[in-house]
This record gives C-alpha cells, structure tokens and sequence, in this order.
C-alpha cells in the first residue's frame, strides 16, 4: 500500500521525529510511504474558534493536498478527527461534500491504521521502559480508540505497561483554551501530571502532539520526571 | 482549610470578566479542588456500579434519549395533551412566558391563600426565575426543605451544583451554620446535622399553608407530574400544606408513563449512582374524593422563558432533553477544577454552559462555550445523549458569526492565507522556529498566557519537511 | 399587582404554544443511536420511538421467575438498609409487629383502614390513631406518632421499590411523615420491574388515578453534607416490610 503521511503543522516544525517514527513502522512493515508537501494544516484551530469559512479555506486545501491517496496516515487523534470528523460536518452543501466524506473514509490514525487496518500489533518494536498511556480525547471519543494503543504497546519487547487512575482524564491542552483559558487548562495539566507520575513510569506514551506541548510544559516548568514519548517513536524503537 | 464561598462581584465586570476571575481565585485554592475531587470519587464507585447492573446501558441510552427526543418534538401535541388531563384530575394550570411572569402568577396565588408560611422542596426552575428574593420581597417567608438547598439559603448563595447544593460546604462550617442560626450545640457528625435539620423542618411542614416544588417529568398520557427525590421533603411538602404549588419547564414532557421505566433508573444512576432515588412521586391533581389528605388545591406554572427558544434551534434543540441528572457536571474537568459559584448562572457545568446563551443571551455568555477543552466526557456520560460538546462548539460557530472578535478572525484569517501557500507556510515555519528563543524572553500575548505555568520545548534545528528531503535523496 | 384573569392566562398559552409550533417547522434530527440490533418501532406522529417493552432486555434485572424476584426484592431491600420480616400469615404478622413496637419503645402507631392493616393491630402494645375515619385529617396527631402502618398497591422486584398510593395507603403523609415506615404486603403482590408497576396502576387506576402514587426505594436518605450517606432526612429513617407467605 502507498501510505500518504499527514504530519500535523506541528510535528513538521517543533516534532519532527514523530513524522520520522511514523514512516520508519509503516516502512518496516513494508509499506511505500509518501509525504505530499503541499500539505500545511488540518485547520483546526479556526474550526476550534467557531471561525468556521476559515477553517474551511484549509480545509479545502488539505482535500486537493490528498486527493487520491490510498490511505493518509497521522500521527495525532485530533487531527485526524478534524479530518474525519468535522471535514464532512463543515464541508456539507458544498461542492467538496463528496470529497470530504470520501478523504474521511481513507484518512487514520497512526495506531488505528496499524491495528484496525493493517491487522498487525506487534510491530517488531524494543522498548526497556515502563510506560503509562494518556488517552487523548480527541483518539478516545471522537475516533473511539481505547484498546488500540495498548495492544500496539503490550506487543512491544520489554515494556511494562500500567495504568494510571485518570488516564481519560483530559490534559487540558483545548488547543486556544490553554491561551484563553490558562488557569483551567493549567490545573487540568496538574491534575493529570499528578496522576500520571503516580505510576512511576519512565514515559507517558500519548498519541497526540498536541497533548505532548501541554503535559511536557508542565512537567518541565516543575522540573518533574517522567516525561511523554509519542507512540510513533515507542514502535520505531528510535528513542533511547 | 479554606471556606469557599460565592465570589465577591468584581466591580461592573462583564459575564466573562467576572468568569476569568472567579475561575483564577478558585483555581488556587487546591484544598478546596482535592475536596471536591474526593467527594466525586465516592460517585465515580458507585456509578460504575449501578451501570453495571443495566443489562446493556447504552441501549438503554437509546431508549431514553428517544423517548425525550419524541416528547420535545411533538411538544406542540403532547403539551396541550398533559394539561387537558392533568386539569381534568383536579389541577389549574398556569402558563407563564417569561420569569417575570411566572413570579407574578405565584405571588398571586399566595396571596389569594392569604399563605402565612411557605415551604418549598428542590426545584432549579424557582432558581432561575428567582423566586425566593421575589417572595421574601414581597413578605413571604420562605424555607428549603432540601437539606442542600436549605444550607445554601442559611449561607446566603444559590446552590454549587444542580443536584448536589452544598457539596463544597465542610461538615464543620455546617454546625457553625446551624449553631448561628438555629441555636444548636457543634457536632462534627453528618447524621447529627441531619437530624438537626430534620427536627427543624418537621414543625414547618405541618404549620405551612403551601408547599412549593419542581417537578422532574410532565406525563402527557396520564396529566400526571412527577417528582424525584432522596430526602422526603418533596413528599411532605406536598403532603402536609393546604396549597400546592409546582413549577416546570415545558420541556419536562414525556409521552408515556412507560418512559418513566426507563428514565427513572438512568437518572439515579447517572445522578448519584444510585439504582432508583428514594422517592418517585406521580401526582395527578389535589385531594381526590374518598382521600383522606392532601392539598385541596393543586397548581402548575408551566414555563417557557427561552425554552422555545431553545427548540426553535433544531440543531441544539435536543439540549432540551436534559433531565437533570448532573452526571455531564460530575465528568468536566473544568467544573471540578473552577467549582459550580464560577460559571455564574442557575445551571452549571457542561449542559450549562450549552442552554445558557440561549436564555440569557450568546455575546454576553458565549465565554462558558469557549472555556472548555471540548473532552467529551460530559456527551460520553448523558444518559440521553445529548451532543453536548459539539453544541459548545456550535455556540461557538454562532457567536463568530454574530458577534466576532475582530482580532481573533484576522489571526484566523492570516493563519488560514498561510496554511494555503505552502511555501508561506514552511517559510513561516522556519521564521517561528528561529525567533522561538526570542518569543520566549519578550513574551507575547497569547505565548505569555502559555509561558505563565508551562515551558516550550526548544526549536528543532529542521523541520520535518527538511528533515523528508533528505531522508529521501 | 395587576390580578392575573383567565384571558391573560389563555393570552399565555396561546402564545407560548404558537412559539413552540413555529419552532417545530424544522424537524431535528433523530439521535445518534449507540451500537445496538434493535429498529425503533414507529409510532403516533411518525416518529420512531422505542417501546419500554424493547427497553426491557437492557434495564437492570427483575427476575425470570417469581422466586427469582423475590429473592431480588430481599437482596435491593437489605442493600438499601430497609429491614424485612417474612411471616406465614396476619396473626404472625400482628406478632412481628407487636415485638417491634416492645423493642423499640413506641408508644403510637398510626395506621388506616384496609384488610391488611387491621389485623396488625391485634394486640400491639401501644395507642394507635387511625388517620382516615372520616371527617379532617389531623396533622398533629399524625406527626407524635412513632410509626406508620401502611399497605402497598405493589412490590417491584428490580429495584426493591414499594408502591402506595393516596388511594389504598392511607393518603399521603401517613407514609412519609412518621419516624418509621411498616409496609405489610403479600407475596402475590411483587412484580419484576417498574415497568410491570405502570402496567399495574393502568390497568387498576385507568381514569380514575389516585392523587398520589409514590415508589419508595429504601429509607428516607440523603447524601448532602460532604457526600456521606445519612438515613432518615426528612421522610421516615426507617422501612419496615412485612411480607406474609
């Protein structure tokens, strides 16, 4: 299969061995892999905003980005939700309806795309760690993916998976929210923080970028252990 | 221990202002924030419990948010249809257009009873018109019988959180509460404060000449109403008064009792986590012949008061199904983390946050929409599946659209000619990843609100595009 | 203060229906239903609704069969704290009774008129004060009684839930407004779910309901103070049940 990366805005600039990650799986398992570079932005945060002749300008960029692709991989829940979720909801009574509902079809998750499409959850990975998972909302509620991550994660040669008490427990990121709203969304990051290192993990495996930004800030800003890896990286076996 | 209390009013703060600033006060206080953390947590065991029990509860999800879903979207039929019945089982019905009316209406009646002493159960709806200062302007005196309501009037605030009222009170505020105001000795035990209030409040039911209440559910079929509670208080005040008075919502129809098989059960559980609320309650009218008690007059004020506002919105009309359950508010991390006194109006929390800007305008309470990080945890819960969150995100739409923030749409704007040049776009990029080091001393808004309590990690020296060519020659 | 006269109140009404019929010109689309085989059926109005009869598989359990149910019934029963005695008939019911009373010091019991609740009576040691012998109700000698005896239209066996009603329960206070709550009730009168009670008061109320109809699930209780459960708020602290066969 000819796999079209997505790489959110900011994996290309401030994540880029997340992208990396992601190509090194899905080449390892065999797949052709491409990145189409006209592709900038989901649109999301304007969507966010309620700024929605916006949002859907990008949108309609990202559509003709990805025409034609047989299958467009990301690595992050609430880009592909946008994507999968909201393109059609946005795009209705348009004359890129068609286009936005057929996009929603071929357009994945990372971890979604390798168990639900590709079958596979053991990724010849190694990763000597103990992990806990922070489920992003956007994975968890708008894509409902909740055991595939973990399934993804248990496969993995010497790492020890646990749970911790609040792990659907929101980050707090809300994308503009952490800039309007930033006492909520920070003791959002507290309580989440907490509970993660509650569980003495070496890494917080999350699988969204965006929920990365957050709980890194707040554990660096507090000088605090463990911090987030990005699935994508955990499969590659590329951390270190 | 801190005593959280309802925030002083900044001085002419709009909505929003006033939101910000409660929401930062309380955000400090993390005794507080544990407190009420700990007390959810009882609900969390609990609930997951009782839904464990439901032999499949999210077909009963589909049951019950169907049955509301076609009792609001024949109100026109079903709502005439209930007050035939309930009228020809012995009650009056009082309609009411707006708050202001129905306050009028009920002061009217109290004082065709010539009432000398008012008690009242539960009921959200006389918060919202606000009832109380309404009577006791006007010289009734009136008492909440709800343990948690009644704290709250003692304390002089509305209630914290729809279902549980005083849930941020600690139990040694409550004895001072009580020693001040009833004159009894301090106790650290709930069951002695109970006991108080119970002692207290036996005496007023039985000397009160109308009772108040709510009432959960309107049965078009039967033109009975029902009332849910835990305490008995509903009971006695419908019981024991000469007169009684409910109020409701016209949203509150249901078709059939049948719904109440279903509704009954999800709202305990989602609720209190519960498997059914002590007391479910149908009244049909006053006293009937042959009974032995009872009120000899029964009167509903049926109230509109933006509701068919709210239904005139067919995307976001299904917020009307609400039925109170509170479970969305016991999941939002930004209730628990900014309490109920924050969000400043009746009904807090996530289904707040939705019907607010309908009743009370979208410019000026568009701010409780934006301040959420659209989790879904509160859509994930509602036993009768309103899309919550994604209604935050339409208020949102809407108050773009008719009140926009000039600044924010040129950002948008600007952002959205980028995202549509890809050259812009990298080259934007390259320009963010090499003055980031900069930005970060100098501190811009909105990167200022960011750096205040987090870091940004630092600029990668390529970007993944960059970093793609190379990897691929 | 302008009196309010029945025109303004039909004003009202007209109104606010004429609002809520031109709201409902544009038709909101049906709920997103979760993972599930069952079709709505349609019904009235063309909407499709789910009939309760279809809720039934996924509501909590009421027993397949009626030892089954009851043997739910005594387990919601012990759960909710209420306290039940089972006996082989009225004249060991009266006992049950009268030995409750001993125990617990009670010097009045109030009660009302009904097959079930008279022969309780036979020797119990204490006054008693019968709340509907004609003529008004009297509040105060209801509220110094210890205990209030009552009959039940029903038992439902799914959520450990007994139903009275204005009608054959004595009216409404004898049930919530003394200090304890004695339910007598025979077996045959247990019924698997809510929905088999509404059945019932259709069935046994059609047109002619009683003003009052109460399901009561446990002792009066509240979690107010702190979210720590306390019994006995405002309605009685204690449920007892009685349950002859």
């Amino acid at each position: 299969m000819k796999i079209a990366l997505f790489i959110p805005c900011f994996v290309d600039q401030m994540a880029p061995q997340v992208g990396l990650a992601v190509a090194t799986v899905l080449e390892r398992l065999g797949h052709a892999v491409e990145f189409r570079s006209a592709q900038t932005c989901c649109g999301q945060p304007a969507f966010n905003a309620g700024y929605q002749d916006e949002a859907r300008a990008v949108a309609t960029h990202a559509l003709k980005v990805f025409a034609g692709a047989e299958a467009v991989v990301g690595p992050s829940g609430s880009c592909v939700a946008m994507m999968r979720v909201f393109y059609p909801e946005i795009l209705a009574g348009t004359p890129h309806e068609t286009a936005a509902l057929d996009l929603a079809c071929r357009t994945f998750e990372f971890g979604e795309f390798l168990v639900k499409k590709l079958g596979v959850t053991d990724v010849g990975a190694r990763f000597p760690h103990r992990v806990t998972y922070h489920d992003g909302c956007h994975s968890l509620r708008e894509l409902r993916l909740r055991d595939e991550p973990r399934q993804l994660l248990r496969a993995v040669r010497d790492l020890d998976l646990v749970e911790c008490d609040e792990a659907e427990s929101c980050c707090g990121f809300g994308g503009l929210f952490s800039v309007k709203f930033p006492m909520v969304s920070t003791a959002m990051a507290e309580v989440k923080a907490g509970s993660l290192a509650r569980t003495e993990c070496d890494y917080i495996v999350s699988s969204d970028p965006s929920c990365q930004l957050q709980l890194d800030g707040w554990l660096s800003r507090h000088q605090r252990r463990p911090r987030t890896i990005h699935l994508a990286e955990v499969l590659a076996g590329t951390a270190s | 221990m801190t005593t959280v209390s309802k925030p002083a009013p900044a001085a002419a703060a709009s909505a929003k202002q006033q939101f910000l600033h409660d929401a930062a006060e309380h955000v400090r206080d993390t005794g507080h924030r544990d407190f009420i953390r700990r007390a959810l947590g009882g609900y969390y065991t609990s609930r997951d419990l009782q839904q464990a029990r439901f032999r499949n509860w999210e077909h009963a999800r589909d049951a019950a948010s169907l049955a509301k879903w076609s009792a609001v979207n024949r109100l026109d039929e079903l709502l005439p249809q209930f007050t035939t019945r309930f009228e020809a089982n012995g009650g009056r019905v009082h309609w009411a257009r707006d708050a202001e009316e129905a306050r009028q209406i009920v002061l009217e009646l109290l004082a065709a009873a010539k009432a000398k002493a008012v008690i009242k159960s539960k009921c959200m709806t006389t918060e919202e018109i606000h009832l109380n200062q309404a009577m006791e302007a006007t010289g009734f005196s009136v008492v909440e019988s709800d343990l948690g309501e009644f704290i709250q009037q003692l304390r002089g605030e509305p209630p914290y959180h729809f279902v549980f009222p005083c849930m941020h009170v600690r139990r040694e505020e409550i004895s001072d509460l009580f020693g001040k105001h009833l004159g009894t000795p301090p106790t650290d035990s709930p069951e002695e404060l109970t006991m108080i209030a119970r002692r207290h409040m036996r005496r007023l039911y039985v000397d009160a000449d109308v009772g108040i209440t709510g009432a959960n559910f309107l049965i078009a079929e039967t033109g009975q109403i029902s009332i849910t509670e835990n305490e008995g208080n509903a009971r006695l005040t419908a019981a024991l008064p000469r007169i009684q008075i409910a109020i409701a919502g016209i949203e509150k129809v249901i078709e059939r009792l049948d719904d109440l098989a279903v509704l009954l059960p999800m709202l305990a559980t989602a609720g209190a986590g519960q498997p059914m609320t002590c007391y479910n309650t149908l009244y049909a009218g006053p006293r009937a012949a042959g009974e032995c008690d009872g009120p000899e007059e029964m009167h509903l004020v049926l109230l509109d008061n933006s509701r068919t506002a709210l239904l005139a919105d067919a995307e976001q009309r299904d917020a009307l199904h609400c039925i109170r359950c509170g479970a969305c508010l016991n999941v939002c991390p930004i209730f628990k983390n900014v309490g109920g006194f924050t969000y400043g109006t009746t009904y807090q929390g996530p289904i707040g946050s939705v019907i607010t800007p309908h009743l009370r305008g979208l410019a000026e309470w568009n701010h409780l929409s934006e301040a959420s990080s659209l989790c879904g945890a509160c859509t994930d819960v509602c036993p009768v599946r309103i899309d919550i969150h994604h209604h935050l995100l339409h208020n949102r739409r809407n108050a773009a659209r008719t009140s926009p923030s000039r600044i924010e749409r040129l950002g948008h704007r600007l952002f959205a000619a980028v995202a549509n040049r890809p050259w812009a776009f990298a080259a934007g990029g390259w320009a963010f990843r090499k003055t980031l080091w900069l930005a970060k001393l100098l501190r811009p808004p909105p990167l200022s609100a960011w750096l205040a309590t987090r870091d940004l990690p630092p600029a990668p020296a390529r970007s993944f595009r960059s970093a793609w060519r190379s990897r691929q020659r | 203060m302008i009196s309010r006269s029945q025109a303004d109140n039909n004003a009202a009404r007209a109104q606010i229906l004429a609002r809520i019929k031109e709201a409902l010109r544009i038709p909101a689309p049906q709920p997103t239903l979760g993972a599930g085989p069952a079709e709505p059926t349609t019904a009235a109005g063309g909407l499709p609704i789910l009939a309760t009869a279809a809720a039934r598989p996924w509501l909590p359990d009421g027993g397949d069969s009626p030892a089954e149910s009851l043997a739910l019934l005594e387990e919601n029963l012990a759960k909710l704290r209420a306290v039940v005695f089972r006996v082989p008939d009225l004249a060991a019911a009266a006992d049950c009774l009268s030995a409750q009373a001993r125990e617990r010091d009670w010097q009045q019991v109030a009660w009302h008129a009904h097959p079930l609740v008279e022969p309780l009576l036979a020797g119990v040691p204490c006054g008693t004060h019968q709340v509907d012998p004609g003529g008004s109700f009297d509040k105060q000698g209801l509220e110094i009684c210890d205990a209030g005896l009552t009959a039940c239209e029903c038992l439902v066996a799914q959520t450990g839930s007994i139903l009275v009603s204005s009608q054959t329960c004595g009216g409404r206070a004898l049930s919530i407004l003394p200090h304890v709550h004695v339910v007598i009730a025979t077996l045959d009168q247990l019924v698997p779910t809510l929905a088999d009670a509404f059945a019932l008061i259709r069935e046994r109320y059609a047109g002619n309901l009683p003003s009052m109809l109460s399901f009561i699930t446990g002792p009066s209780r509240t979690g107010d103070i702190e979210r720590i459960l306390v019994l006995g708020a405002h309605g009685p602290k204690e449920l007892i049940v009685i349950l002859v066969g």
